[in-house]
């Protein structure tokens, strides 16, 4: 089951890159790689959604709040049979259903507009305050970035989840520590997330984001807490999985040359072939 | 003459109104922030408790809950005061409720000059215009407690976002509980005008009616439009006075740039130009004060009204078209 999880997640990779490849002008490759293992976990075996269904009422609801990575989402949705897999060369492309950040009426499978950031917590808080009044039990997830967590609407979000008790309502931080503009530490720094989610009221797990067997772990005990919403500090890598992405900000939002696509699509076959 | 005053102001009006739809519709949410006994929230309360939510001092995250509960297939009502509502928490109307065209009422209070006292942090006097520039947007402004009873059943029934600006204070009465509303209706309250038409809402539309007696007095022949929306406009009802009065004159408690004024002015400019004149908040600040006196100040008192009709009327029929 792992190995078929990591094989997953390095397909994703794959179209990440041809996304970043072929998607009109730059997309956003580094920081959907790195939440690229997170996204696998819950689409390809946490969550409970249906892909011939996508407005069941009844299906767990994901919100990528860092919706600039997005490449990685539209990927594992087209994996799992949501839309064609070569739409996936639309992106961001006039006149195509995936969007440069995305779009809840335009895309099957998105839950939730989202792209501006720090605003996907408190929609997913009304979607896990409509399944606890309305006595539905499915979960909601959302995906924020550690810079992201600067925009102050994340903390009123925050303290209203917990003050509402919303169990199934799990938001995954990806701790890469890297923002636009550089590191987190040296722009605005988010050291002591753990702690800072405490203090907000927050059940707080933590696991290294690219594990699949922590990350399963953590995930099913954060679906099965009670009483207060949990967090899961993901700490992770911007750009993983491509050598020369990983810890190189310049991958925020690039396009790759032909050769350093190749080379990405050639270290990607090699893993694949180790799994 | 003695004004004759709701005895309820539109805030308690609408939470009647919604309390009574909420009996026949189990998907009703009604979410504030802080402000779910000042925005008419507690009838609601008194009869569903666990659908009534005091998110806190936080209207972001309030307008947020909203888009992620009508996501999910809920009728959400949020209510905050107007500069709140339309300012604070605008981005996240714009991009998670408007975009996604999603079924949430922004219900607004102290629209207008009616945060009166307060003064000019807690008056919602560019509101209309803000909203108005919002795609998929439904603009709403009552005159009185009655046309808000039965503006906010009508809204409710509507699938989408609409942002309805309600006032503080009881408001002198204009209409009975017979008042018709229709989403993109004007209500034409005196049809018989020649000379000029003046086209109103909120509480300038009791102010529009007093100014029409004063013109009725001087010998002038004014017809009056009540337009509860300012999006979508009935351009059908603009066209029709200026075909018939060839002179308007906007009556509004906003700026005069971008609300009905400029909804007007800009249906006219297209369609059929014909001189007029905005009344309102002249681009300016206001200041404390009663909402009686600010009106009166902030040029909706009915003489100034008038005055402003009557120059409009004899310069159209100078006929040199130098009409301001």
């Amino acid at each position: 089951m792992y190995d078929e999880l990591r094989k997953t997640a390095n397909t994703l990779r794959r179209d990440v890159m041809e996304i970043a490849r072929h998607a009109a002008g730059p997309s956003h490759p580094g920081p959907a790689l790195s939440c690229c293992d997170i996204v696998t976990a819950l689409y390809f075996h946490i969550m409970r959604v249906d892909p011939k269904r996508p407005q069941w009422e009844d299906r767990d609801r994901l919100i990528l709040s860092k919706g600039h990575a997005c490449p990685v989402v539209y990927a594992a949705l087209a994996r799992k049979g949501y839309f064609p897999l070569q739409d996936l060369t639309t992106v961001r492309r006039i006149g195509s259903y995936l969007q440069g950040h995305p779009d809840m009426k335009k895309t099957p499978g998105i839950d939730m507009t989202s792209g501006s950031l720090g605003n996907g917590l408190g929609a997913g808080a009304g979607m896990a305050l409509y399944a606890k009044r309305m006595k539905k039990d499915f979960h909601t997830f959302v995906i924020l970035g550690d810079g992201e967590c600067q925009e102050g609407v994340v903390w009123e979000a925050a303290m209203c989840a917990a003050a509402m008790r919303l169990d199934k309502l799990i938001a995954i931080v990806d701790y890469n520590h890297l923002q636009s503009c550089g590191a987190v530490e040296d722009i605005l720094p988010m050291e002591f997330m753990e702690d800072k989610w405490k203090a907000f009221g927050w059940n707080v797990l933590s696991v290294n984001g690219h594990h699949m067997e922590e990350l399963l772990c953590t995930m099913e005990t954060a679906i099965h807490y009670r009483g207060r919403p949990t967090v899961v500090i993901a700490h992770t890598v911007k750009g993983k999985g491509v050598s020369f992405m990983e810890h190189d900000n310049s991958w925020h939002q690039k396009i790759p040359t032909e050769a350093q696509y190749l080379q990405a699509i050639r270290e990607l076959e090699e893993e694949m072939a180790c799994l | 003459m003695s004004v004759i005053y709701d005895e309820i102001n539109t805030r308690q009006a609408f939470g009647i109104a919604l309390a009574e739809y909420a009996k026949d519709d189990h998907r009703v949410f009604a979410i504030g922030a802080d402000t779910t006994k000042s925005m008419g929230f507690q009838e609601l309360a008194k009869l569903q408790p666990d659908r009534v939510i005091n998110n806190g001092i936080a209207e972001q995250n309030m307008m947020l809950l909203g888009a992620g509960l009508a996501a999910c297939g809920a009728k959400v009502f949020v209510g905050t005061y107007a500069p709140f509502a339309s300012m604070r928490m605008l981005e996240q109307v714009r991009t998670f409720c408007a975009y996604p065209n999603l079924d949430v009422k922004i219900i607004s209070g102290l629209g207008g000059l009616s945060g009166a006292i307060e003064g000019v942090t807690h008056q919602g006097i560019e509101d209309l215009s803000l909203m108005r520039c919002i795609p998929n947007m439904v603009v709403v402004c009552p005159a009185d407690a009655n046309a808000t009873r039965v503006i906010t059943r009508e809204i409710a029934k509507y699938q989408g976002p609409v942002y309805l600006r309600i006032g503080r204070t009881p408001v002198p009465r204009v209409f009975d509980s017979s008042y018709q509303f229709r989403i993109g209706k004007a209500n034409v309250l005196k049809e018989e005008g020649r000379d000029a038409t003046l086209i109103c809402n909120g509480a300038a539309v009791y102010r529009a009616l007093e100014a029409e007696k004063l013109l009725t007095q001087k010998g002038y022949s004014v017809r009056v439009v009540e337009m509860p929306c300012v999006k979508p406009l009935d351009v059908q009802a603009v066209l029709d006075s200026a075909k018939k009065t060839r002179a308007l004159v906007t009556v509004e408690e906003n700026n005069v740039l971008g609300g009905l004024g400029g909804a007007v002015s800009e249906a006219l400019a297209e369609n059929d130009p014909t001189p007029v004149y905005r009344i309102g908040i002249e681009d300016q600040y206001t200041e404390s004060g009663s909402h009686e006196e600010l009106m009166d100040k902030y040029h909706l008192l009915p003489s100034h009204i008038a005055q402003m009709t009557e120059k409009l009327i004899e310069e159209r029929n100078k006929g040199d078209g130098a009409w301001r």
